[in-house]
Order: structure tokens, then C-alpha cells, then sequence
């Protein structure tokens, strides 16, 4: 070995403290565990490879401190996807480059002990150390049918601790049992006394004999493994080709004599459990849960209870984060005016104040959904009742391609497509969450509803009706969101069953026990949200602020039409200072601002946003927008509801416009074309509307999909897709209209 | 007879699982073996999927996997003796 490379090794085990994980079956409590264990200073990263997020935190024994990562809940380490491999890996430290954990922590749910060490069984064998942790013991105990913690140990052979993440207790002993599997962990291994049927163990030899492994059983295990496994049609990496040819023979012969070998590896760990007596006495008193899922789960109360909840949800969304929203709003318009009059004027004044304060407030500006979001989410995941939801309306989002998990993200669409992404996280498989981002887009969120407001009170008036009688504009609302939905329903389920068809793994979803959830718990997974959102999201988010800040400020000097200084000299002039000095310094001043604003709308029509307004002119005609149009379109990528305001600035009424402003009406109403005819219409309204439902203008969604996907495609897919999808309606729309004479 | 078409709240077990490889085997590990006492518990509106009860767990199965569960019934007599 090269001097060098000894000398940083050393650095190098000097810093490395040893690694443990925590692995068990998903609602466990695994993650209140961990929250008591490491405290606050986790770190979230991914693992290698996928999407599937890790928390890896410090957790101090007493006489040393430790690496704990969190492995995601499975009830086996069998695998079929890449994603679901996380498990054995990270078990098995079998990724270049990271470190094999010292030991597993298997937590264990005391009040469903079998499932529960079916999973256990999977380490022990391979002879992986392990201590187990019986969590929720406090449950069990109050059910009234605890199992005896020493029986446990000494059947399976390993440390076995009671916990309770909820109350704290039993965390002592745990930290004792860790240390002393540390130092000798000889301790947390055992000698598995199930016994495989002779034939399945030739089987499981064959394969042995071609993987790499610490040890003959842990060999042993990974065949095993392999075996249930490796399949034709899995999705699994890195398995080596001679492998899959091996396991694919070894099922073959099986197959041909008669052997079911799936159903003799789980049969033999099955009968082995179900055979030890760990101390259960009687059954457990689960009358609880079962009474209130009579409520819950009641045709009728049920309905009621899920409609009243996602209600609560929706709304605190959209209205209740909305004093949050202003205040940040405000706090970053203060902070602006501040910079801007306390620097002087030129451009980096307008690079710092209308690019990074702006492009940080428009980050910032999410968080108050995103916290309640994660909040509310929090308690619906730990209590139970988001598994209650998914079973409730899983027959309406089959029917989508999609499976109930996935209605709480759509919903929260209609407030905000960024948390709403966020929440796909929730979703077990890679595929759902991805088709479940590439829809989400397409509901009306609420940055869509200026846009909407504006162009209706401007094109349909109070007055007019639809065959007589309708109300146009509250029709044309209406319509609006029924038309974003159904586009949004088409759209999964056209895309589930083309590009993103998924493998036919039916969902089997666990319906546990009802709980009540940690508030330390919840609240410390909204921060990690927020944190990873303002982290890595938000850096992208500002970056393209700055971008389109550039596009619509540059050139700084363009060639204007006409010297507007000379115009305001001309007002200065004309002004006499003797006459009524009230009145006329207000008729001066409007005539001075009037300059401005005409100015400002010159420079920002002769800006590379301008310019490309004026390029995309041709592609958009069609759909019957001027380049004007071609303009706000630009604008509105920083957020939909910027339409409004570079509106204001296109048509020389200023930016401080808002969807309600009178000016901004009526100069919709009179905008004419150079032949004189207006430039909208409701024909033209209508087409401009729907391709706001339709296209992704907000780069922030993009930004997002781009952090949650972890790839550059999802999101360049999902612009082009409802981009595409926008321009083809609106021109059915425009041109059709047309056609029939509107 | 299926899991599909078991009357609500009768206990019943496990016969043979049928069905595609990996769903076959992802419901053996959550233990669901033949000889093994199972029962629904309820139905979600526009009925499907199933509230499945077995070894004191619950799972949500639709309609379309549980026909993939043959089960016989319980005799009389040993229902009652499991009471």
C-alpha cells in the first residue's frame, strides 16, 4: 500500500464511528425510535441509485456514539424492484462504498410478534449481529396479551429489549445491549434452529456457491434470497448473470418436481414461529380500533368523517395559509423597498431587489403550505387514518391506475401543485409517485384563479348569460375546475396505461392499529420537509427567478421609440407655478407617472423576454394570442399569477395591478389589433384560460418534480407533455369557436 | 371458494394462493399459509377492496387478488370449539 493512501485510511477509521441500522416492518414506531435515539441532528440523503429517501443520525451510548441509519419499513427483505432492494443492501452494506453496519437494530411490533419476526429471522440466519427491539410494548401490555421478552430471547438466541418509543422506556437497556453486540458481536448472532427441507438446502447451496459473502451462512442467506427473489420479471439491479441463469434452472427443476419452493422457504419460517410458544397469553383486546373503524369505515359516518377531513385539509391549504403567505409577502416587499432606496439606483439595485429578494420571497413563499401540509399528513399517517383513507377511495383511483394512497396529493393539487408533489412521497413505488407528479400539474391550483378572475371580469361581464339564464362568469369558474379535473383524471389514466404502465403488483395496504401520533414526531418530520424543500428545491427555484429577471430586465438600454425624458421635461415645463399649486401638481404627477409607465412598457416589450414574446408570436397566433400575450406568458413562469402584474406592465398601466383592478379590465376590453378589430374576445378568453389550465407554467412545480424525481427527465417530460397538451386544446378551441362563428 | 366470496365476518382458512409470483409470495410473508384462519371484515364503498383479517393484522385487498384465495370453511364444530 502506498504511504499516502495508509496514512488517509487511518484519517479516515480515526473519523469513521461504526454504523448501525434500524430496520423492521413498516408502522412499527421505527421512526419514533429513531427520533428518541438520535435526536435532532439527522441528515437526509438518498440512498444509492433510487429515489427512496434515508435518515442517518448520531446516537450517543454513553460510552461512545454511533452512526444510526433508518432503513425503510419492509416486511421482508425479498425484493422485486430496485427500490425494495434498499432493504438488503443497506442490511448487507452491500453499496460500493458505504460502510456495513456494525449491527441491525430490528424494531419489532410487540403486539404482532410473528409478522413481525418473520422479518428478524431473515437476519439471524444470515448471521448478521442484531439486537431486537420489541417496541410498543406499552400497547401490548394494555391489549393485555404482552409476549415474554426473556421466552423471545431465549428462543431466537439474540438480545431482545422491550421499548416503547412513545414513553422512552427500555431505551437504556437498548444502548447497553448495542454496546455490548459492539464490542463482541458474537452476542447478536444465534444458530437458527428452523430447518429448510433437505431439497430446498441443495437449492439453496447451488447458489451459495456463486455469491460473494462474509460468511458461509450469510452465503446461504443471500441464495436464499436469490431464490425467492430473482424472478423473470423483477426489477431488481446489479444481480449477476450467472446468478439469474442458476435460479431460473434451480425453479425449473423444481417446477418439475412438483416443488413450490416460495411456498417452502416462508412455509418452514412460518411453521417454526408458529410453532414457539413466546409467551403470548390470550388474545389481544383490539376492540378499539375495531370500534372505531365501525365509524370510520361506516358507509355513511365513514363517508361523512372522510369527506369532513379532506375538507379540513383542503381548506387549511388554501385559506388558512393565507395570513402566513401575506406576511411573508409583506416582509419581502418591506425588505425590497428598504434595499431598493437605500442602494442606488442601476443594476445591481434591480438585480438584488426584483432578483434574489424577489426570487427568495417566491421560495419562501411555499412554506406555509408546506409545513401544514406535512403537518396534517403527519397526523394522518401515525394515527392510522391515511391507510383508512387510501382503502376508502382505492375503487375510485384504481379506476385511474392509481391506488388510494394517491388522493391526498391530488387534492392538495387544487391548492398548490408544490407541497402536493412533496406528498408524493407517501407513495411506496417509484412509478406512482411519478404518474401521480406528472398529473398533479394539471389540477387548478390556486395561482391559477387571478389569471381565471381577471379574464373573466374582463370578457364575460356580471350581466351576461349563457342561454338566457346562466350567470357566464360563475359558469365559466365552474367550468374551469371541472375542465382542469377531468383533464387531470384523463391524463392518469391515459399515462398509467401508456408510458408509465406499471407492473401488475397489486397493493396489498395494512390497515393498522389506530395510535395516537407523536406531536415531536410529526413536527420534526415537516422541518426535515421544509428544510430539504428551502435546500434544494428553493436553490433552483431562485436560480431561475434570476434567469427570467434577467430575461425581462436586458438589455438595460434598449433603442426607445421616442426620448421620454424629453416628454417629462416638456410636463415640468408646462407646469405654471403660479396657479392652484393642490390640483395641479396631482394632474402633473399623473402626467409624469403616465411617461413612466409607457417607458417601463417600451423597455420590457424591447427585453429578451419582450423579444421572445415577439418569436413565439407565430406559434401562439393560432391559438388567437398577440405577442403581448406572448409577453405575460413569459412572465408567468415565475408563477402564474405573475400574469397579472407583467400585464399591467406590457399594457403601460403600471405593475402594481392585481386581478381585480378596473385599468387592467378596461384595457383588456380596448385592446385592438393594427386592423383595428379587439384582441380579445371570450373566444379568445376562453382559449387563453384553458391553456393556463393546461400548460406547466411554474417553474417552481418543474423545480420540484426535478428534486422529488431526482432526474432532469420527469420534469422536461411533464413541460413538454402540458405544453403540448395546452397549445392543442386552446387551438381546438380558438379555431373551432371560430369556425362556428363566435 | 374465494376470499372474494366469503360472507362478512365468518372465519374461514386458507386452502391455496393462486395468482402472479410476486403477489402470491409478498402475501405468503405476511403469513397468509394454507391452514391459516381468515376473515372480512368489511367492504369499501362501491364495494371494493376487501378489510381483511388474519393473525390479529388488517389489510386492505382488492376484490380482483382475494379470488386468488381459496378457502374452506370452518366446521361448525371446530368454530366453536375455537370460541
Amino acid at each position: 500500500m502506498q504511504p499516502a493512501t495508509a496514512a488517509s485510511a487511518t484519517a479516515g477509521n480515526r473519523v469513521q464511528m461504526p454504523r448501525i441500522a434500524l430496520a423492521g416492518n413498516p408502522n412499527t414506531g421505527k421512526t419514533s425510535l429513531f427520533n428518541r435515539l438520535t435526536g435532532a441532528n439527522a441528515r437526509v440523503g438518498n440512498y444509492p441509485g433510487v429515489t427512496v429517501e434515508r435518515e442517518i443520525g448520531k446516537w450517543n451510548l454513553g460510552s461512545r456514539t454511533v452512526e444510526v441509519m433508518d432503513v425503510p419499513g419492509a416486511y421482508s427483505l425479498a425484493a422485486r424492484s430496485a427500490e425494495e432492494q434498499v432493504a438488503i443492501r443497506s442490511v448487507f452494506g452491500l453499496d460500493p462504498g458505504e460502510p456495513r453496519p456494525a449491527l441491525v437494530v430490528v424494531v419489532i411490533d410487540a403486539t404482532q410478534l410473528v409478522r413481525n419476526l418473520y422479518f428478524a429471522m431473515q437476519l439471524i440466519e444470515a448471521r448478521v449481529p442484531v439486537v431486537l427491539a420489541l417496541n410498543l410494548i406499552d400497547v401490548a401490555r394494555a391489549q393485555g396479551s404482552p409476549p415474554d421478552r426473556q421466552r423471545v430471547e431465549d428462543i431466537l438466541g439474540v438480545p431482545v429489549v422491550a421499548v416503547s418509543a412513545a414513553t422512552g422506556e427500555g431505551l437504556e437497556p437498548l444502548a447497553r445491549a448495542v454496546e455490548r453486540v459492539l464490542v463482541r458481536p458474537d452476542e447478536g448472532r444465534s444458530v437458527a434452529t428452523w430447518r429448510y427441507p433437505r431439497a430446498l438446502e441443495k437449492d439453496v447451496d447451488r447458489l451459495a456457491a456463486l455469491v460473494a459473502a462474509w460468511s458461509p451462512e450469510e452465503a446461504k442467506a443471500l441464495g436464499r434470497w436469490a431464490l425467492l427473489s430473482v424472478d423473470v420479471e423483477d426489477e431488481l439491479v446489479d444481480i449477476p448473470e450467472v446468478v439469474r441463469k442458476e435460479v431460473t434452472n434451480v425453479r425449473r427443476q423444481a417446477e418439475a418436481a412438483g416443488r413450490d419452493i416460495d411456498a417452502e422457504l416462508i412455509g418452514t419460517r412460518y411453521s417454526w414461529l408458529d410453532a414457539q410458544d413466546f409467551g403470548i397469553r390470550g388474545t389481544a383486546d383490539t376492540g378499539f380500533t375495531e370500534a372505531v373503524d365501525r365509524f370510520l369505515l361506516h358507509p355513511l359516518w365513514g363517508g361523512l368523517t372522510f369527506l369532513l377531513t379532506m375538507g379540513v385539509l383542503f381548506q387549511a391549504l388554501f385559506s388558512w395559509s393565507d395570513p402566513a403567505i401575506s406576511a411573508i409577502e409583506a416582509t419581502f416587499a418591506w425588505l425590497a423597498t428598504h434595499v431598493h432606496n437605500a442602494l442606488p439606483d442601476g443594476v445591481v439595485n434591480d438585480f438584488l431587489v426584483q432578483g434574489v429578494i424577489n426570487g427568495a420571497g417566491s421560495v419562501v413563499v411555499f412554506l406555509p403550505q408546506i409545513m401544514l401540509l406535512f403537518f396534517l399528513l403527519g397526523f394522518l399517517e401515525d394515527s392510522g387514518y391515511m391507510a383508512r383513507v387510501a382503502f376508502l377511495v382505492d375503487r375510485l383511483m384504481k379506476s385511474l391506475g392509481l391506488h388510494g394512497r394517491a388522493f391526498v396529493p391530488m387534492l392538495s393539487g387544487y391548492a398548490c401543485a408544490v407541497p402536493a408533489i412533496m406528498a408524493t412521497r407517501t407513495l411506496e413505488r417509484q412509478r406512482d409517485r411519478v404518474l401521480t407528479m406528472m398529473v398533479v400539474p394539471l389540477m387548478s391550483c390556486s395561482a391559477r384563479l387571478p389569471v381565471y378572475t381577471l379574464i373573466i371580469s374582463a370578457l364575460f361581464p356580471p350581466n351576461t348569460k349563457f342561454f338566457g339564464f346562466i350567470p357566464a362568469p360563475a359558469f365559466m369558474m365552474v367550468f374551469m375546475y371541472v375542465f382542469s379535473t377531468t383533464m387531470a383524471l384523463t391524463a392518469a389514466a391515459v399515462l398509467g396505461r401508456t408510458m408509465l404502465k406499471g407492473p401488475k403488483v397489486p397493493l396489498l395496504l395494512e390497515l393498522p392499529p389506530y395510535r395516537v401520533p407523536r406531536l415531536a414526531t410529526v413536527v420534526r418530520q415537516m422541518w426535515m420537509r421544509a428544510k430539504t424543500f428551502l435546500t434544494e428545491a428553493g436553490t433552483t427555484i431562485l436560480a431561475c427567478t434570476v434567469v427570467l429577471w434577467a430575461l425581462l430586465a436586458f438589455p438595460r438600454h434598449p433603442l426607445l421609440s421616442h426620448d421620454y425624458n424629453a416628454d417629462r421635461a416638456a410636463i415640468s415645463a408646462s407646469t405654471d407655478p403660479t396657479s392652484d399649486a393642490s390640483e395641479l401638481a396631482a394632474d402633473h404627477r399623473a402626467a409624469l407617472d403616465a411617461v413612466d409607465a409607457a417607458e417601463t412598457a417600451e423597455k420590457l416589450q424591447k427585453s429578451y423576454g419582450g423579444q421572445l414574446g415577439h418569436l413565439v408570436e407565430p406559434l401562439i397566433r393560432p391559438l388567437g394570442f398577440d405577442w403581448k400575450i406572448g409577453v405575460g406568458l413569459v412572465g408567468a413562469f415565475a408563477a402564474r399569477e405573475v400574469f397579472v402584474s407583467t400585464m399591467g406592465v406590457v399594457y403601460g398601466i403600471g405593475a402594481d395591478q392585481d386581478e381585480q383592478s378596473v385599468p387592467l379590465r378596461e384595457r383588456i376590453r380596448g385592446e385592438k389589433r393594427d386592423d383595428g378589430t379587439p384582441v380579445y374576445t371570450p373566444l379568445v378568453g376562453l382559449s387563453l384560460m384553458i391553456f393556463f389550465a393546461l400548460s406547466a407554467q411554474c417553474m417552481s412545480t418543474l423545480a420540484v418534480v426535478r428534486r422529488e424525481s431526482r432526474s432532469w427527465k420527469w420534469p422536461a417530460f411533464l413541460f413538454a407533455y402540458m405544453t403540448v397538451l395546452a397549445w392543442c386544446f386552446s387551438f381546438v378551441v380558438y379555431q373551432g369557436g371560430k369556425a362556428l362563428g363566435f | 371458494m374465494t376470499l372474494a366470496s366469503v360472507p362478512l365476518r365468518t372465519p374461514v382458512t386458507i386452502a391455496a394462493i393462486s395468482g402472479d409470483r410476486p403477489f402470491r409470495r409478498r402475501l405468503m410473508e405476511l403469513g397468509f399459509l394454507p391452514g391459516v384462519t381468515v376473515q372480512v371484515l368489511g367492504i369499501a364503498p362501491f364495494g371494493d377492496p376487501l378489510d381483511i383479517e388474519i393473525r390479529g393484522c388488517r389489510y386492505s385487498l382488492r376484490n380482483a387478488e382475494a379470488t386468488c384465495v381459496t378457502v374452506n370453511p370452518i366446521p361448525a364444530s371446530a368454530d366453536l370449539a375455537a370460541k
